[in-house]
């Protein structure tokens, strides 16, 4: 009953963990010579946990029964960034790109817990009845 | 790679950029040095960066864990000569070689270094307060 209570926001955030982490690995290495920007094709990733998600897991009642995975962290494929403007010593990251992308995977972030919270206070609510 | 995982990544970055922060003072106090022989004289050092790879990932998966410093190496610019025969490093000629330090370059590397230092600071803040809201998650 309570599987899929937080619907997308589950894989979403660990989605946008994810994501943030790569961004970071990308300002860490804005000034290392050749290094290749990298990011998360985001929507095309959350479509996807989506798309797996919209089934019910099945249950499993007897050891030979294959279990399904609900809300399992996507498979995330991590994809070149195109600069805007190459640089002479191969590197990609552009500082502005990252820190916009950064900044908007980190308001993705609290929009997700905004409403996991939203959710578990709407369940509190509804059993407390208070 | 986890929230708790930028710690490392951006931690890695702060110590390298300490580094580069280290060598451009070392550069700039360094400037005016003189020597009487050109093998001899200070010559601007600069830090070498190489991106840290997660060895076991596959290529699809694969981002940086973090970033080293691979070496430091020293500009290989021929150092200027100028005639100081007062200059007790003076050569028999009169002559001093002056360090290959260009103090505008390293004005600039240290505004970027700077600059790289503050973002990945802000990463580090930001990956800290999404930890402490999940951790608070649902009070």
């Amino acid at each position: 009953m309570f599987d899929n209570i937080f619907g997308i926001h589950e894989s979403a955030l660990l989605l946008q963990g994810e994501r943030l982490g790569v961004l970071t690995a990308n300002l860490a290495n804005a000034d290392t010579p050749g290094y290749k920007a990298r990011d998360i094709d985001f929507a095309a990733v959350l479509g996807q946990a989506a798309d797996e998600q919209a089934p019910l897991p099945l249950r499993v009642t007897q050891a030979a029964h294959i279990v399904t995975q609900s809300a399992d962290m996507p498979a995330a494929e991590l994809k070149y960034r195109n600069p805007y403007q190459a640089s002479l010593d191969g590197n990609t990251v552009e500082m502005p790109v990252e820190q916009a992308a950064f900044s908007e995977d980190n308001v993705r972030s609290q929009a997700s817990l905004m409403f996991i919270n939203d959710t578990i206070a709407d369940l509190s609510l509804a059993i407390m009845g208070s | 790679m986890s929230l708790f995982d930028i710690f490392n990544v951006a931690g890695s970055a702060l110590n390298a950029q300490t580094i580069r922060l280290n060598t451009t003072a070392s550069n700039l106090a360094n400037s005016e040095s003189t020597a009487g022989d050109a093998s001899k004289v200070y010559r601007a050092r600069h830090p070498v960066f190489e991106a840290m790879m997660d060895d076991t990932a596959t290529d699809d998966q694969q981002a940086a864990i973090g970033v080293r410093v691979l070496g430091v190496v020293e500009s290989t610019t021929p150092p200027a000569m100028r005639y100081e025969p007062q200059n007790p490093s003076a050569n028999s000629n009169g002559y001093v070689y002056m360090s290959n330090v260009n103090p505008i370059e390293e004005m600039a590397n240290m505004i970027s270094a700077n600059r790289s230092f503050a973002s990945d600071i802000d990463a580090i803040n930001t990956a800290r307060d999404l930890l402490l809201k999940i951790i608070s998650m649902g009070h």
